[in-house]
């Protein structure tokens, strides 16, 4: 068992592959990552792709939003919001998709990649 | 348990509503009711609806399967002939007898023919069933001109069937004018001028002495004053007769100029025998019209109940007190409407009229001698004024100082706020909406049980679903209520921007903003949400037109315009091509079938007449589209809030019925229009014939085709909430037709709330239909060669989006599950079923997964 970084950061794509205020979904260690590209911020959030309400891996796809001063996406098949920060379910607080922690390096889109894959 | 039996001799419009009063409050009664005709209670107010379009069963008020539901024995084509009021049975032409508790006389009234001599002859009718309008067709076909005998309000309906059947036709009126009961002198004068223009011929003042054969056509009708009149077919209106034979025979009290006569609990001189509608005779006076006849059902209904102790004795006992005879119709097309003592002959009545030559309008106001209150009115040609001016009349409401400004509603110091206030001293017992007895305390009961728009407002209370003529009033009080209730009507599309649609939309389009952040910058506030972005980019794409999946508007889109198909349940895709008019090749089929299966996809037919292909992945929508687009198909924008298809039969090319060729019609409508955006989808269809096989009523457009060209319904809808469309205008050709759809469909795309279907909008929409019509047909707003612009610059600018997609690599980066990967969604998964593919349900899916 290799023991480098247990997490580290995998490159996905350039930042210049996401339009402002999109998402894509990226593959990292077996796990659906959705990634958002936020704007005018400029920044990159990042949730797990599968939406739990309705049992499919779609959350990239949703329109990316602000309500009550949180960024949000609205999931595409049943349009309940879902925060870019937390991962909560706005309309049902007892439901939360992970979250992925995401960077821009030398324009390079970089997701931190979760540990179980580290560990094989 | 049935303990009593209430017998209803008569199933017309009077009779069906005393059946349907008494079903509702009772299951402890047993209703038996008999009619000479061959059906069910259907609307005679609507008969001329007959030959533009309307079936039998359209203007059916029942059917027998709701009968039985409701457990009311009916018996048809059974005529009572016999009252036996000591033994308490009807005896009936086939020989049934029964025996009744209560006995209701609905037989309403037989149409007046003067004994004038040739009348009993073939082609010489009545204005009354659907037997006589049968009858009426039948010698239509042999004849090429009509003459309706009569010129009162049923006899204008009888010349427009007559018209609608494309009879040369005229109307002879034995009086100096048309419709003298309802309207003065100058009224009758423009009613006819309007008339004449529509290529009827009314002559006045002809007493008809005899019918004899013709030279020229097949009768000759002779007047008093030696002139005469060819025709090929006549038909009497000269008034009604209360059908009071069987009374009479029963020995019932029976005016002096027939009719049975009631008190006000609608009861005979047999207190156990009620008599309603047009056989009833209160005081002297028989009602002509559907309303008091609804009223007298309702009154009779509540007394049987009662006298039965049936009812809850403290509810309040309801009366018949006399009905007004005020009335707002359209004959011929002719906006017509009367109040009160319409001809104010009484020389210390004050009256004042506006005559305008130019826009075709007569308005006239009678007011008592002091000038206080309002006694009577005259509108024809416009009948805006007819709600707030019905409710001054019957409310005896106290007129403002110089009441002669009534006749001028737009001028300064006489707007709405005044309408307002006029409603606002309305006691709460002023009935708003006379079809269905609504009152103004019923509405504002709804309004504050949370009822908050005017389309709710309808189905709650039934307000304005009869003629319609009261919805400006109801959204009048609906507004007047809410900001008494300190409810500010929050109109905002979302909390980023302070403006609903139509407002956003004037903004976008005069201030020419292209781009959500220049809106957002202009007029929002924020960041935006999965409310205002695709209302925006839908708004952006009905203006300007560019390409959904620009990267300046792709982030806006709602999912399905997102990745231009339809995503469904699991994440993957549906792909619908168009198939205009419904009108494929064997080579295009094969094609589709083929795409289907090379990519495994499950088909389906749509009700739309296409076929939609499921199960696609994000990566296989641009290689199935790609072979699509060789294969000469374009984006059918099923994913779209625009055009989805014009559905229509083979139309005069193929079938034996068929008038126009309809065919041709939907393929060149789908063209037309495919793609535009608007604030919701919007569905067509054209039918070669009145038999509408295309069912265009339940669409947002339907064309229905006529010998002489098309007629063009608006506003239907079918699904959760089915509405049948209404007519907007009959007997168009191609270029006229086409240009009416641009026009409304600009309208609509401007004035629409977002996700608004037509037919909501059409309801909500002040002044509805006829608003409509002044808009489009009249170019009341001066805006149509605006409006035909912009329709000509959206189809100008029409591109395929899947074509134009495929040629742009960065578009098609999208398509993909992965940015960093080829592969696909792991987790969708399909099993087989009747040999295609469905989506694994949850425990197959975990079968699956532990199996691998």
């Amino acid at each position: 068992m290799t023991k480098t970084n247990i997490h580290h950061w995998v490159d996905i794509c350039s930042l210049d592959d996401i339009t402002p205020n999109t998402g894509v979904c990226a593959k990292v260690a077996d796990q659906q990552v959705a990634i958002f590209y936020l704007h005018p911020e400029n920044e990159l959030r990042s949730l797990d792709n599968y939406d739990p309400i309705a049992d499919a891996n779609v959350l990239a796809r949703g329109i990316i939003a602000e309500v009550e001063g949180k960024r949000v996406v609205a999931s595409p098949l049943y349009k309940q919001h879902f925060c870019l920060q937390s991962g909560v379910c706005l309309q049902d607080q007892h439901i939360q998709v992970p979250t992925y922690q995401t960077r821009i390096k030398n324009n390079t889109v970089q997701v931190l990649s979760p540990n179980q894959e580290a560990q094989v | 348990m049935q303990n009593y039996r209430v017998v209803v001799i008569g199933n017309g419009m009077v009779g069906h509503k005393f059946i349907e009063t008494l079903s509702e409050q009772t299951d402890q009664v047993e209703i038996i009711t008999f009619s000479e005709e061959p059906r069910l209670a259907y609307d005679r107010v609507q008969l001329s609806g007959y030959f533009a379009g309307q079936s039998a069963e359209d203007l059916a008020l029942t059917n027998e399967d709701s009968y039985r539901n409701l457990g009311v024995n009916f018996y048809l084509n059974d005529k009572v002939v016999a009252i036996d009021r000591s033994a308490k049975q009807v005896k009936t032409q086939s020989g049934n007898v029964v025996g009744y508790d209560k006995l209701i006389i609905a037989t309403g009234s037989t149409p007046f023919v003067p004994p004038i001599p040739g009348r009993e002859q073939p082609h010489i009718h009545v204005y009354r069933t659907l037997d006589d309008l049968d009858a009426i067709q039948a010698s239509a076909r042999q004849s090429k001109s009509g003459v309706v005998v009569g010129g009162g309000l049923l006899g204008l309906e009888a010349a427009n069937a007559l018209k609608q059947l494309s009879l040369d036709t005229h109307v002879v009126e034995f009086a100096p004018q048309l419709m003298p009961v309802q309207l003065d002198k100058n009224g009758g004068k423009l009613l006819r001028q309007k008339i004449e223009k529509l290529g009827v011929s009314v002559h006045t003042e002809k007493n008809t002495q005899r019918i004899i054969n013709g030279t020229d056509a097949r009768y000759r009708l002779e007047f008093a004053d030696g002139s005469w009149l060819e025709t090929d077919t006549i038909v009497f209106s000269a008034g009604i007769r209360p059908q009071d034979e069987l009374a009479r025979d029963a020995h019932l009290d029976i005016g002096p100029r027939g009719g049975i006569v009631i008190n006000e609990l609608c009861q005979t001189s047999d207190l156990n025998v009620y008599a309603i509608g047009e056989c009833a005779l209160w005081q002297q006076k028989i009602y002509g019209l559907v309303a008091p006849g609804y009223k007298m059902a309702k009154v009779a209904a509540d007394h049987c109940l009662r006298s039965l102790s049936l009812i809850d004795p403290k509810k309040t006992s309801q009366t018949f007190t006399g009905a007004d005879m005020s009335t707002k119709l359209k004959l011929l097309g002719v906006d017509v409407a009367s109040i009160g003592d319409a001809h104010g002959a009484d020389d210390n009545l004050v009256s004042y009229s506006f005559r305008d030559e130019f826009a075709e309008i007569y308005k006239k106001i009678v007011l008592s001698p002091d000038r206080k209150r309002l006694v009577g009115a005259v509108l024809v040609g416009n009948t805006d004024d007819y709600g707030n001016w019905l409710q001054l009349y019957l409310n005896k409401m106290t007129l403002p100082e110089a009441p002669e400004q009534l006749l001028f509603p737009f001028e300064e110091g006489n707007d709405s706020a005044s309408a307002a206030s006029s409603l606002e001293n309305l006691p709460d017992s002023a009935q708003i909406c006379s079809c269905n007895d609504v009152s103004k305390g019923s509405i504002i009961t709804c309004i504050y049980k949370g009822t908050r728009d005017v389309s709710a407002l309808k189905s709650e209370c039934n307000a304005g679903t009869g003629c319609g003529g009261c919805t400006q009033l109801v959204g009048q009080l609906l507004d007047n209520e809410l900001s008494k209730m300190g409810i500010s009507v929050d109109k905002s599309i979302c909390p980023h921007f302070p403006y609903n649609r139509s407002e956003l939309f004037d903004i976008i389009k005069v201030k020419k903003l292209r781009t959500f952040d220049s809106v957002l910058a202009q007029c929002g506030s924020r960041l935006g949400c999965d409310i205002c972005k695709p209302a925006v980019a839908s708004i952006l794409a009905s203006l300007w037109n560019e390409p959904v999946l620009n990267p300046q508007h792709v982030s806006l889109q709602d999912t399905n315009d997102a990745f231009l198909a339809n995503m469904q349940k699991d994440g993957t895709y549906s792909v619908v091509p168009r198939v205009p008019g419904g009108e494929i090749t064997p080579d295009k089929l094969i094609v589709i079938g083929q795409v289907a299966k090379d990519f495994n996809l499950y088909t389906k037919i749509t009700g739309g007449q296409r076929i939609d292909l499921f199960g696609a992945q994000l990566n296989e929508l641009p290689m199935i589209w790609q072979r699509l687009v060789d294969a000469g198909f374009e984006t059918g924008h099923a994913y779209g809030k625009a055009l989805r298809t014009v559905k229509s039969c083979v139309g005069s090319t193929w079938c034996r019925f068929g008038v126009q060729d309809s065919t041709t019609m939907a393929i060149d409508l789908e063209k037309r229009y495919r793609g535009i955006r608007s604030p919701h989808k919007i569905k067509m269809a054209v039918s070669g014939c009145a038999r509408e096989c295309a069912e265009a009523q339940s669409k947002d457009f339907g064309v229905i085709a006529t010998e002489k060209g098309w007629n063009l319904y608006v506003g239907g809808n079918g699904g959760m909430r089915p509405r049948h469309a209404d007519l907007f205008a009959s007997d168009l050709d191609d270029q006229t037709l086409i240009q009416y759809i641009d026009r409304i469909m600009i309208f609509y795309i401007r004035t629409a709330e977002r996700l608004q279907r037509t037919s909501v909008w059409l309801e909500n929409l002040t002044g509805g239909l006829d608003y409509l019509r002044e808009v489009v047909i009249d170019n009341k707003l001066g805006i149509n060669s605006d409006m035909e612009a912009q329709m000509a610059n959206l189809i100008d600018s029409y591109q395929c989006e899947w074509q134009s997609t495929l040629k742009d690599p960065q578009k098609l980066k999208r398509f993909s599950h992965f940015i960093n990967s080829k592969e696909t969604d792991s987790q969708v998964i399909f099993v087989t079923e009747r040999e295609q593919i469905r989506p694994a349900r949850i425990e197959e899916k975990q079968r699956a997964t532990e199996e691998a």
